[in-house]
């Protein structure tokens, strides 16, 4: 039985910051940032946006790449974040409500830093395959915040990407040809209960976490699946900044025209669980029949989910059906200054 | 403000934008309604709306009321959607309220409406922005 993915979305908030507003706030060096995160912009999350928002959005517009899939249908719902708006209440029950998936459905909030996304893609694939229910929904959604003046401040961003799994042959997208997780105890980033913003291990989160996790799983899916990289058209890799998704697709032996269509990062920002599946639906937008796609996500913590998916001749029928994910990169932004993001991010103290 | 049960037992018309049609006289009525406003029929069928439609009119607040304070200036407007059916709500993703025309496409997003404070729960509807 082939199970992949038959709807796809992404939703991109409209709001911008250029790196520079906020490197003059912080007396930093713009261009250095810039060279060295290769950084441009990071979306901002209005005061009105959230997991549970961008989530219900992404997932309508994978909706209507679907086939007509009615939403009563799909068996189990999972919303990857680490910005869920409540610490206790799902973000799921929400979403699924919104959606009309519940309430004979499984549903589920995952975190797992930067990889709660894929996760949710990995279960819900893995239900379909296993027959327990006909369709279900993963969901990589976050707005995530870095301490103000710290380096993470540059790239955390909002964005979210949908992904509907079943097994119809008439309505596979991409059929999901391997799944391959690598996991290990690495603290090199984290945020303890209660705790505004996250703590990080500086250069430590390079080398012995997203390179070494990313290298690591992307390598055993093509041992496992006989691969090399010259077989895939695409690679997505989780991008917490522009440089570091480049730079591990090079080493791993991609090319930069196999990198450049789902990096999205430079001026996006890191958007963590959405990051690589938001990537992916770049990929998806303009892929062609046959092609096949690599995609690793990188979560701190540490481990990287990585997928490899064979495009069907039905993906250019429903490319269209729905927002594209660099239209909504490129087009109708709002930019802000870092007092207007200060105050939609919830970064001033306001009076009791 | 709204209570955690009101909002509950709308989330039908507020999260998914159930309307009722009535099956006397095929009036649609968002929010639904016991009686049908146009024939005074009592039996409903329900429909979803797009979530397509145009401003008929708006207004600008500039001192939001509480629960909004942040919001300022806050754009509230009546949308017509594409079945007829007419809703009261804010406008976002307008930085300038001077952009705003009577007659303007615009479509509704799944967004935050309020929060009863940090640590209350949190209202979620539709709002139109730009199409």
């Amino acid at each position: 039985m082939k199970v992949g993915i038959i709807g796809y979305g992404a939703f991109i908030p409209r709001r911008r910051i250029k790196l520079e507003e906020i490197a003059a706030v912080w007396g930093a060096d713009a261009t250095s940032y810039k060279r060295g995160l290769q950084l441009h912009e990071k979306s901002v999350p209005g005061k009105d946006e959230d997991t549970i928002t961008m989530s219900v959005e992404a997932a309508r517009r994978a909706f209507l790449r679907s086939g007509g899939v009615e939403p009563e249908r799909v068996g189990a719902l999972y919303i990857g974040s680490e910005s869920h708006p409540y610490a206790v209440k799902p973000s799921g029950t929400v979403v699924g409500e919104a959606l009309g998936i519940t309430p004979v459905a499984h549903v589920a909030d995952l975190e797992f830093a930067c990889k709660a996304g894929t996760e949710g893609m990995y279960l819900a694939h893995s239900l379909v395959k296993a027959g327990e229910v006909s369709y279900a929904m993963g969901i990589g959604a976050d707005t995530s915040q870095g301490a103000p003046g710290d380096a993470l401040e540059y790239s955390t961003a909002a964005g979210a990407a949908a992904f509907l799994f079943g097994a119809d042959e008439d309505r596979i997208l991409a059929e999901v040809v391997a799944t391959y997780s690598w996991t290990t105890d690495t603290p090199d980033f984290w945020r303890r209960v209660h705790m505004h913003y996250p703590r990080h291990g500086s250069r430590f989160t390079g080398e012995p976490a997203y390179f070494r996790h990313i290298t690591s799983s992307a390598k055993g899916i093509m041992e496992r699946t006989g691969f090399e990289p010259k077989d895939f058209a695409h690679a997505v890799f989780h991008q917490p900044n522009g440089k570091f998704p480049i730079r591990v697709g090079k080493r791993l032996g991609f090319t930069m025209e196999q990198l450049e269509t789902g990096w999205l990062s430079p001026w996006l920002g890191n958007t963590y669980s959405g990051a690589s599946p938001m990537g992916l639906t770049a990929v998806l937008d303009i892929a062609r029949p046959g092609q096949l796609i690599l995609l690793t996500s990188f979560g701190s913590g540490a481990g990287s989910d990585s997928f490899v998916f064979r495009i069907t001749d039905r993906l250019p029928e429903v490319q269209e059906l729905a927002p594209i994910t660099r239209v909504q990169l490129d087009n109708d932004k709002i930019y802000v200054s870092y007092g207007q993001y200060a105050s939609l991010r919830g970064k001033i103290r306001m009076g009791e | 403000m709204l209570s955690p049960a009101r909002a509950w037992r709308e989330y039908p018309q507020r999260y998914r934008l159930e309307a009722s049609r009535c099956t006397e006289c095929g009036k649609i009525s968002y929010p639904p309604r016991v009686v049908c406003p146009g024939c005074r029929g009592r039996q409903f069928e329900t429909v979803t709306l797009s979530r397509e439609g145009t401003v008929v009119t708006f207004t600008v607040v500039h001192v939001p009321p509480a629960g909004f304070e942040g919001q300022a200036p806050l754009i509230l407007a009546l949308v017509e959607l594409k079945e007829g059916a007419r809703t009261m709500v804010q406008l976002a993703d307008v930085p300038d309220p001077s952009q705003v025309r009577i007659g303007m496409p615009v479509r509704l997003e799944f967004r935050k409406i309020a929060e009863e404070g940090e640590a209350g729960t949190i209202f979620y509807g539709h709002k139109a922005v730009p199409a």
